[in-house]
């Protein structure tokens, strides 16, 4: 169905190579995110798979299939684009009925699939309209309904959330993730969020200067990243990575503790320090935390009752099993 | 911001410009509708007093009036067209990367600075001359008898010069328009399973639509007033004669005033029949 094989795929632009040769797979019916800060390539490697771009070396199997020359028409994958690259002068109907057009899928096949996909998606009530005349959401929308009645073998997504309001993006998180449970389809979705990365993925690529650093499940990397990078990439607020004296203690060059994982105490424990700024989100409070040796800020993550405010004199202990250890290169310690 | 004070002062400093265009207006206007009811031959006997509607009479029953008329849209028709069809591939060429791009595009837009007498006279006596004419000698090469150009084909040739001159304009212009386009949407159809003269046609071509009635408009109205190429190349002869040429003639060379005068007001409602028509098409476009 939707079996993506890379193999060593490299892409170079003129003198500049911005993917060293790299292999990865994506088994049918897997949400793999590609995840990674801006400029590390992943937008290129979505685009090679989709055949936007041409590989400089390697090859690109679907299905078995070497697909690595075949015209991206032909690779049997739907795209959604970050600026959703809908057409302008097109009704939503006829943009979604585009893809069927230009394959010449029969009239009633298409107002089938139409009807469908625009019932699966509440885009019934626009299908007249043109793209101008419709919010963010729901030209969001119709781009997935145009790749949806392609019966594609995978979707790509390109950051497709990213010209969204905050609130907005939540909803059609949900609704991708939705879809992709409903419909099995495997899914190829890029962005620099690492939220998005860790709510919607069975499998996470995380992405740096066109290398792969880290492949796993979301609660993999959290666990056990195999690295600073990835350690720091993933997770929200970021892991504290202390140098120097504390790191040697436990004979690591660096040693990294998550936000959640310190206790806090008024009165005894292993780091005495001041509480900078405190971000009392309700729920949470965050604290940034000065003094610690090695790392300034640390960042605490408390609940939300506790009573603590700026200028606070606080004790912290990092919790030794949840502690991660990496040495000079950055490499996970056992 | 703008207070009554400064409201007043800044309609004082524009009554000038106002003023003068104004003038420079309403003086010709008034001169045409004041002469095209008279009969007025300034060789003849000079003014000779008010005849009412007869110009216009005479004027339309004219033999020279319909073909005239016909010669002005042949020629505005025309230019169109070349300009339009060829302004698109010419916009779809230059957009593409390429070696020396901003030279390219000087050289392309170089026609339009040069002044309608010299490119009508550099392409009567260096292109189209039967004895020495580049064209000539071109076709004396293979073999074949030079054409006449400007006697034996003499619309189609003004209608190559004119367009040869319009050409830069109107790739200019869809150019720019070009460049607008989201190469995103390009590549969503180039997904989709659009070829690519598909992808021209249901992408590109409707993104310019907008920019293409922009030039038929603004082209539309320079080319109902074109002149010089007509006087410099057949003189109104074989078959060239325009709307415009004909008032000419009928002033200058049978130095009727009166007569061509009431020429003059036809060219006016005619053009703007043709504005309010095209204006109508473009404001339904830009409404999009």
């Amino acid at each position: 169905m939707g079996h993506i094989k890379l193999s060593q795929v490299s892409k170079r632009f003129g003198e500049v190579e911005v993917i060293p040769p790299l292999d990865l797979t994506i088994a049918d019916g897997e949400f793999t995110v590609f995840v990674g800060p801006s400029g590390c390539g992943k937008s290129t490697l979505l685009r090679l798979i989709a055949g936007l771009e041409d590989v400089s070396a390697g090859h690109i199997e679907i299905d078995g299939a070497d697909t690595t020359h075949v015209p991206p028409a032909k690779r049997g994958l739907a795209m959604v684009f970050q600026s959703y690259a809908l057409y302008p002068h097109m009704s939503v109907k006829k943009n979604i009925a585009f893809p069927m057009r230009m394959a010449g899928v029969p009239l009633e096949e298409q107002e089938r699939r139409i009807s469908a996909a625009a019932e699966a998606l509440n885009l019934t009530d626009y299908l007249d309209r043109r793209p101008g005349q419709l919010s963010g959401g729901q030209r969001q929308r119709v781009a997935i309904g145009r790749a949806i009645v392609r019966e594609p073998q995978a979707f790509l997504f390109d950051e497709p959330l990213s010209n969204l309001d905050a609130a907005l993006r939540v909803g059609m998180r949900m609704e991708i993730a939705e879809l992709h449970k409903k419909l099995k389809t495997t899914m190829i979705y890029v962005t620099h969020d690492q939220v998005e990365a860790m709510t919607m993925a069975d499998k996470i690529v995380v992405l740096r200067a066109g290398v792969i650093e880290q492949v796993g499940s979301p609660l993999e990397l959290y666990h056990a990243p195999c690295n600073e990078f990835v350690a720091g990439f993933i997770g929200s607020p970021k892991m504290n990575l202390i140098k120097g004296a504390e790191a040697q203690k436990h004979g690591a060059a660096t040693i990294g503790i998550r936000p959640e994982h310190v206790d806090v105490s008024a009165s005894e424990g292993l780091w005495k320090a001041t509480v900078g700024v405190a971000e009392h989100l309700g729920s949470d409070t965050f604290l940034h935390i000065h003094g610690v040796p090695g790392c300034d800020p640390l960042t605490v993550r408390v609940d939300g009752e506790l009573p603590v405010k700026h200028g606070d004199e606080i004790f912290l202990t990092p919790q030794l099993e949840k502690l991660h250890r990496f040495d000079a290169q950055g490499l996970r310690v056992a | 911001m703008a207070t009554h004070h400064s409201r007043s002062a800044a309609r004082l400093m524009m009554a000038p410009a106002v003023v003068l265009l104004l003038g420079w207006m309403l003086v010709p206007l008034t001169m045409t509708l004041y002469f095209s009811f008279k009969k007025y031959l300034p060789l003849r006997g000079g003014d000779l007093g008010w005849v009412g509607f007869d110009n216009y009479v005479r004027f339309v029953s004219s033999s020279a009036f319909w073909p005239s008329v016909l010669t002005t849209l042949t020629l505005v028709g025309g230019v169109l067209l070349i300009t339009v069809v060829l302004g698109v591939v010419l916009a779809i060429l230059l957009n593409q990367p390429m070696w020396g791009q901003g030279m390219v595009r000087i050289l392309v837009i170089a026609p339009f600075f040069v002044m309608p007498t010299v490119s009508a006279l550099v392409w009567k006596n260096m292109f189209m001359d039967p004895n020495y004419g580049l064209l000539a000698h071109l076709w004396e090469f293979f073999g074949a008898q030079p054409v006449e150009w400007l006697s034996q084909a003499s619309l189609p040739s003004i209608v190559m010069i004119v367009s040869w001159q319009w050409l830069p304009f109107a790739t200019l212009i869809l150019l720019t328009a070009i460049q607008s386009l989201d190469s995103e949407q390009l590549e969503a159809a180039e997904m989709d399973g659009a070829p690519a003269h598909k992808r021209f046609a249901f992408i590109t071509l409707p993104h310019l639509g907008r920019a293409i009635t922009v030039v038929i408009l603004i082209q539309t109205i320079f080319l109902l007033s074109i002149f010089a190429e007509i006087f410099v190349t057949t003189g109104g002869a074989f078959g060239t004669k325009t709307l415009t040429y004909l008032i000419f003639q009928r002033v200058l060379e049978s130095q009727n005033v009166g007569l061509g005068s009431a020429g003059g007001v036809y060219a006016i409602i005619l053009a703007n029949i043709i504005a309010i028509f095209l204006m109508r098409i473009v404001g339904k476009n830009l409404a999009k």
